[in-house]
C-alpha cells in the first residue's frame, strides 16, 4: 500500500504557515516533487502529505531534544572565580540593562572589561538587553549591577536556558523552514529526503550541544545566515544582504562567509542589465543595516568584493570553502567556530551525505574536550546517537550521486579512522595524560580532526572548481520544470 | 504459452524472496526506532525524580543485604517493600550490578537517600534497559500488520507522553510491566492461550494491581481454552491451573516456607488509606466527592443542618471509610463490588463468544473500570488501559478518535506529577508532539487519497462541537492553572487548579468508559 504521484505532475499549493510570531505566506509555490516509489515505508504516513507534517513533527522533536539537553550543566557551572560562557552572557545582560548604551563597550568602574567584557558586535548587545529585561522582570537578583556576579540559581538557569530556546525557535526554525521550501522547489528530491534533510539540520548535535548545553547564542547568527542563504536561493538578494549584515552584526565570526556571499552577489549583479545600479542597491542595504545597528556608535564598514561566475549550487560549496579557509588558517580560532563550516555542510547534506556525516562526527570530536570540561558527556553521547540513528533512518538518506565505490581500501580506512576516534574518546575520559604533556590527548584529538577537516576542505574545493567549470547560470535552473 | 509461464516464474521468485526475508526490514526499523528513543531517554537522566526513586534504591539495598526472610519485615527505611515477590527478585537481580557499580547504592544504612551521580545513572539506565521488554512485546504484536499501522502503534505505545513522564522522569518501572502485559495479550490474540495465561500469572506476581483484569482472563480462558468436550476441557483446565499455581508457588513459595505469607499480604494490601490518593486521580469518586460537597453547600444555604466531616478523603478513618456529608459512605468492599459490577458486561460477552480479537478491548475495559471505581487509585493507573488500547486504536476511525481524546486526557492528568518549572516545557512539548503524531498518523490511515488539506484531518479526528470545545478546554485549564491563578489569586485556594484538573479529566475518563462499554456491548 503506498501513495504515489505520477512523475512530472505538479501542484500549486497555497501555504499560510504561522511560525512563532512570524507569518510566512508562501503562495503558489510550484512544487514538482518526484513521486515516492517506496512510500510504503514505515514513516510514509508522515511524509505523503507534503512538507508541513514532517516539519512540524521534526520541529517539535527537535525542541524536545533541546529542552532535554538544557537539563544538563552549563559551561563554568559552580566554578568560581571566572565561571564560563554562561556567566559571560549573564554579565552582558547585567551590563546592558543597567548601563546606558554608549557605556556598554567602555571600560569604567561599573563596567570592568577584564571580567567578561563585551566582545561581540552590537546586535549581541541588543539581544542581551532584551533578554536581560526578561530576567530582570522575573528574577532581578540575577542581573543586578555588580552584586549578581557569579549568580547561580535554579530559576536563573531556567530563564537563561529559555532565552536560548526562544531565540532558536523564533529565528533558526523559520529560517530552516524557508530553506527547505526553497530547496524543495529548486532541487527535485524525494519527499522522504526532504524530511531527512530537515531532521539533519534541526538535530545538528554540535549546535544543540553548544547552544543549549555549553550555553551560547549561535542559533541567532547562524539562523540569520541561514535565512540569508535561503533568500539567495530564492532570488531575493536585498533580503539576503539585510539578513547577512544582521548576522555579521551579531557575531563577527559570520565574516567567515563574507567571500562567498559577496562574490556570488556581485557576480549576479554583473550578469544583470544595470550592474552599477544593482551593486549600489545591495551596497545601500548593507550600509543601511550596519548604520542601523551601529547607530549609537556611528561607525561604518565597507565590504570587500570578489568576482566569480554565480550559480546557486556553487554558492553553497563556496560558503563551505570560505568558512573552512577561515577556520583552518585564522588566528585565535575557538573550537566552537567549527559550527560555521558545519552550517553550509548541513545545507548540502542531501547533495553530499557522506561528507556531511563525516564532518559532523569530527566536529563533535573536536568539541569533545570542551564538552567534557562542561560535564556534558551524557548529552554528547545521546545526541551523537540520535544523530547517527536519524542519519541512517530507513528511506531517509538519499543515495549519493557518485556512490563511493566500496573499495576495500576506502572501507578499511574509514573503519580505521572511526575506531581511532572511538579509542580517543575512551582514552580522554579514562586515562590521565602524562605530567610532562598535560594536553597530549587534546593535541592528538585536534590533529586527527584537523586531518579530516583538510580532507573535507580539499574535496569541497575540488567540487566547487568542477561545478564552476560547468558554468550553469541561475536562469536556466529555474526554467526546469 | 510463454508469457503466462514467465509471469508465473517471476511471481514465484518474488514470493520466494519475500519468504526469505519477511522480518529483516521490520527488525531494522525497530532497531532504528528503539535507538532514537533510548538516546532520548538518556537525555532525561538528570531530570527531576520523585521519592519513588529512593523507594527502588531502598529495595535494591534491602534485597541485596538482607536474607529473604527479612525482605517483607524490614523497616529500616519508611519505603517498605509492597510489591509481590517477583518484583523483589527483579530488584535482587539488579542489585548484583548496582553493587559492582557503586557499593553504597546497596548499602542499607549508608545508602539512605543516596543522591550521587552513580545511583542516578544506574537506576535510570535500569529503567531504559527494562523497556526492552516493551519493545519486544510490540514487535510480537505488530509484526504481521502492514508497515504504516505497525509504525503508528510503535509510536503510540513507546512515545506515549504518560509513559515517558512516569517512567523516565518521575521514576517507575511501568514500561517493563506493561510489556509483559502486552506479551500476554499478544499470545492470547494469536490463540496461544496457555502462554497468555502463564505470562499473566507472572505479571500478577510482579505487580498485583494488574489483577483487576483477572476475572476477564479467567472467563475468557475458561471458555476459549478449556473447550472441546468435558474430558478435554477438564484436562486443559487442570493444565492451566497447574501452570498458574506453579508460577505462584515459585513466587510465594519461599515466603510460605519462612511462614511469612501474612506479612507479605499485609504489605501488598495496606489498610488505612483513604478513598483517594493525595492528588485525586480523575475517576468517578472525584465527581462523587464534588457532588457531595456541592450538595452539602446548597443544603446548608437552604437552612438544613449539615455535619461537616472531620477527616479528609486522602487519609483514613477507623474501618477505612471516608466521610461524606450527604451521600452514602463508600467502603473498600463497596468499591470492589462496583468494579466487579462494571466489568460484568465484558465477562458476559467473553462467556458467550470468547474471540481472540476482542480480548485486548475487554482487558482494557476491565482496567478502565478498576481505574474509575477502585479504592485509592493512583493517576498512573490510567496507563494500564491506555497502552493496550493503542494496539487496537488503528483498527477503525472511531477507535482512533477515542484513543486521540483518551490519550490527551490521560497524559494531561499526569502533568501534576512533574510540578517543577524545569520539566514544564518537556511535558508540554511531549504532549504536543504526541498530538501531532496522532493527528497525522491517524488521518493518513483513514483519510482518502489525494485529500491533503488540514481541514479533512481536523474533521476526521475530532467531530462535533462538544468534543472540540472539551479539548480546547484543556488549553484554558492550563492557562488558568499556570498563569491566571497565581496572578489573580496568588496563594489563595491553592487546591483549586488541581481540583479543577481532576474534575475535568474525570469527565473525559467517564466518557471513555461509556464509549468502551458501548463498543463492547454492541460487538458481535
Amino acid at each position: 500500500m503506498g501513495f504515489s504521484l505520477e512523475a512530472g505532475s505538479s501542484k500549486k499549493i497555497h501555504y499560510c504557515i504561522r511560525v512563532g510570531d512570524k507569518e510566512m505566506e508562501k503562495s503558489r509555490v510550484t512544487k514538482a516533487v518526484k513521486g515516492d516509489v517506496n512510500d510504503n515505508s514505515a514513516w510514509g504516513w508522515l511524509i505523503h502529505k507534503g512538507i508541513s507534517a514532517p516539519f512540524i513533527c521534526i520541529s517539535l522533536f527537535a525542541i524536545l531534544v533541546r529542552v532535554a539537553v538544557s537539563l544538563h550543566p552549563y559551561s563554568g557551572a559552580g566554578d568560581p572565580p571566572k565561571y564560563g560562557d554562561f556567566e559571560a552572557q549573564r554579565h552582558w545582560m547585567e551590563i546592558t540593562t543597567n548601563l546606558p548604551v554608549n557605556e556598554w563597550y567602555h571600560n569604567s568602574t561599573t563596567n570592568d572589561l577584564s571580567y567578561w567584557g563585551l566582545d561581540y558586535p552590537p546586535l549581541t548587545a541588543y539581544q542581551s538587553y532584551i533578554h536581560g529585561l526578561v530576567l530582570r522582570f522575573f528574577h532581578p537578583e540575577s542581573v543586578s549591577l555588580y552584586t549578581s556576579r557569579g549568580h547561580e540559581s535554579y530559576i536563573g538557569k531556567l530563564l537563561m536556558r529559555w532565552t536560548v530556546l526562544t531565540s532558536d525557535v523564533l529565528i533558526f526554525f523559520p529560517a530552516v523552514l524557508w530553506l527547505i521550501l526553497v530547496y524543495a522547489d529548486q532541487w527535485r528530491r524525494h519527499k522522504s529526503n526532504l524530511a531527512w534533510h530537515v531532521a539533519m539540520i534541526l538535530l545538528n548535535p554540535c549546535l544543540i550541544l553548544i547552544d543549549h548545553g555549553h550555553f551560547q547564542y549561535n542559533c541567532i547568527s547562524l539562523g540569520l545566515t541561514l535565512g540569508a542563504v535561503s533568500a539567495i536561493l530564492h532570488d531575493k538578494d536585498l533580503v539576503a544582504s539585510f539578513l547577512f549584515s544582521l548576522a555579521l552584526n551579531h557575531k563577527q565570526m559570520s565574516a567567515y562567509f563574507v567571500p562567498a556571499f559577496f562574490s556570488h552577489l556581485l557576480g549576479k549583479c554583473l550578469k544583470r542589465q544595470n550592474p552599477l545600479f544593482e551593486v549600489s542597491k545591495l551596497g545601500m542595504v548593507v550600509v543601511g543595516t550596519f548604520a542601523l545597528v551601529w547607530w549609537p556608535y556611528l561607525h561604518s564598514r565597507v565590504a570587500i568584493l570578489e568576482i566569480r561566475a554565480p550559480s546557486n549550487r556553487a554558492f553553497l560549496y563556496g560558503l563551505l570553502n570560505s568558512a573552512f579557509s577561515f577556520y583552518l588558517f585564522s588566528f585565535q580560532v575557538h573550537e566552537k567556530s567549527i559550527l560555521l563550516p558545519l552550517l553550509p555542510a548541513t545545507i548540502l547534506a542531501v547533495e553530499e551525505p557522506f561528507l556531511f556525516q563525516w564532518l559532523t562526527q569530527f566536529a563533535l570530536l573536536s568539541m569533545f574536550p570542551l564538552l567534557t570540561r562542561d560535564k556534558l558527556v551524557l548529552p554528547y553521547i545521546a545526541l551523537y546517537g540520535i544523530f547517527i540513528s536519524v542519519y541512517y533512518a530507513p528511506n531517509g538518506k538519499p543515495d549519493a550521486p557518485n556512490t563511493r565505490s566500496s573499495s576495500r581500501l576506502t572501507s578499511f580506512l574509514i573503519a580505521f579512522v572511526l575506531l581511532l576516534s572511538l579509542a580517543l574518546h575512551i582514552i580522554y575520559l579514562t586515562i590521565n595524560p602524562p605530567k610532562k604533556y598535560p594536553f597530549l590527548f587534546e593535541a592528538i584529538i585536534m590533529l586527527l580532526c584537523f586531518s579530516q577537516f583538510v580532507l573535507v576542505a580539499v574535496y569541497s574545493n575540488r567540487k566547487q572548481w568542477i561545478l564552476s567549470n560547468q558554468q550553469s547560470p541561475i536562469g536556466i535552473q529555474k526554467k526546469q520544470l | 504459452m510463454k508469457p503466462p509461464k514467465q509471469k508465473k516464474a517471476r511471481q514465484l521468485e518474488e514470493k520466494q524472496t519475500k519468504l526469505h526475508d519477511p522480518h529483516r526490514p521490520i527488525i531494522k526499523d525497530l532497531l532504528w526506532f528503539s535507538l532514537i528513543t533510548t538516546f532520548f531517554k538518556v537525555l532525561l537522566i538528570p531530570a527531576y525524580h520523585s521519592t519513588d526513586f529512593e523507594v527502588h534504591r531502598n529495595w535494591l539495598a534491602l534485597t541485596h543485604t538482607l536474607p529473604l526472610s527479612h525482605w517483607y519485615v524490614d523497616e529500616t527505611s519508611p519505603w517498605t517493600l509492597d510489591y509481590p515477590p517477583f518484583f523483589a527478585y527483579f530488584e535482587r537481580f539488579l542489585s548484583l550490578f548496582a553493587s559492582l557499580v557503586d557499593p553504597t547504592i546497596t548499602d542499607l544504612y549508608n545508602g539512605l537517600n543516596y543522591k550521587a551521580l552513580s545511583v542516578i545513572i544506574f537506576q535510570r539506565l535500569s529503567v531504559i534497559a527494562s523497556d526492552a521488554i516493551l519493545i519486544y512485546s510490540i514487535y510480537k504484536l505488530t509484526k504481521n500488520l502492514e508497515s504504516k499501522k505497525r509504525f503508528l502503534i510503535w509510536v503510540l505505545v513507546v512515545w506515549s507522553p504518560g509513559l515517558l513522564i512516569v517512567d523516565h522522569v518521575h521514576f517507575q518501572y511501568n514500561g517493563f510491566l506493561l510489556g509483559i502485559l502486552l506479551v500476554s495479550l499478544g499470545a492470547l490474540q494469536k490463540g496461544n492461550d496457555l502462554i497468555g495465561g502463564f505470562v499473566f500469572a507472572i505479571l500478577l506476581c510482579f505487580k498485583h494491581l494488574f489483577a483487576v483484569a483477572g476475572p476477564v482472563y479467567f472467563v475468557y480462558l475458561l471458555r476459549h481454552y478449556c473447550r472441546g468436550g468435558i474430558l478435554r476441557g477438564f484436562t486443559k483446565l487442570v493444565t492451566m491451573g497447574v501452570v498458574v499455581v506453579a508460577v505462584f508457588v515459585a513466587a510465594y513459595g519461599p515466603f510460605a516456607y519462612h511462614g511469612q505469607i501474612q506479612e507479605v499480604l499485609r504489605r501488598m494490601f495496606p489498610f488505612g488509606r483513604g478513598l483517594c490518593h493525595a492528588y485525586w486521580a480523575p475517576n468517578f469518586w472525584v465527581l462523587y466527592i464534588l457532588s457531595d460537597k456541592m450538595l452539602a453547600f446548597v443544603l446548608a444555604k437552604l437552612g438544613f443542618h449539615i455535619q461537616t466531616p472531620t477527616a479528609s478523603f486522602t487519609g483514613g478513618l477507623v474501618g477505612d471509610a471516608s466521610p461524606f456529608a450527604i451521600l452514602p459512605t463508600i467502603t473498600p468492599s463497596l468499591t470492589f463490588a462496583i468494579v466487579l459490577l462494571a466489568i460484568s458486561p465484558s465477562l458476559v460477552k467473553a462467556w458467550r463468544n470468547p474471540q481472540p480479537k476482542m480480548i485486548i478491548r475487554w482487558v482494557a475495559y476491565a482496567y478502565s473500570c478498576g481505574f474509575l471505581f477502585g479504592w485509592h487509585v493512583h493517576e498512573k493507573a490510567s496507563l494500564h488501559f491506555l497502552v493496550p488500547l493503542a494496539v487496537v486504536a488503528v483498527e477503525s476511525i472511531e477507535d482512533a478518535r477515542h484513543y486521540f481524546m483518551l490519550s490527551i486526557v490521560s497524559s494531561y492528568s499526569l502533568f501534576p506529577l512533574l510540578y517543577e518549572a524545569q520539566e514544564y516545557p518537556i511535558k508540554v512539548v511531549l504532549l504536543l508532539l504526541h498530538i501531532a503524531l496522532m493527528w497525522y498518523g491517524f488521518s493518513s490511515q483513514f483519510s482518502e487519497r489525494n485529500e491533503s488539506d488540514k481541514r479533512t484531518a481536523c474533521v476526521l479526528m475530532v467531530t462535533g462541537w462538544m468534543e472540540k470545545s472539551y479539548l480546547l478546554g484543556f488549553v484554558v485549564l492550563e492557562i488558568w492553572g499556570q498563569f491566571l491563578h497565581p496572578f489573580l489569586l496568588g496563594d489563595k485556594l491553592p487546591f483549586l487548579p488541581l481540583m479543577m484538573m481532576s474534575f475535568y479529566c474525570a469527565l473525559g475518563m467517564m466518557y471513555s468508559w461509556i464509549w468502551q462499554l458501548r463498543c463492547i456491548v454492541r460487538s458481535q
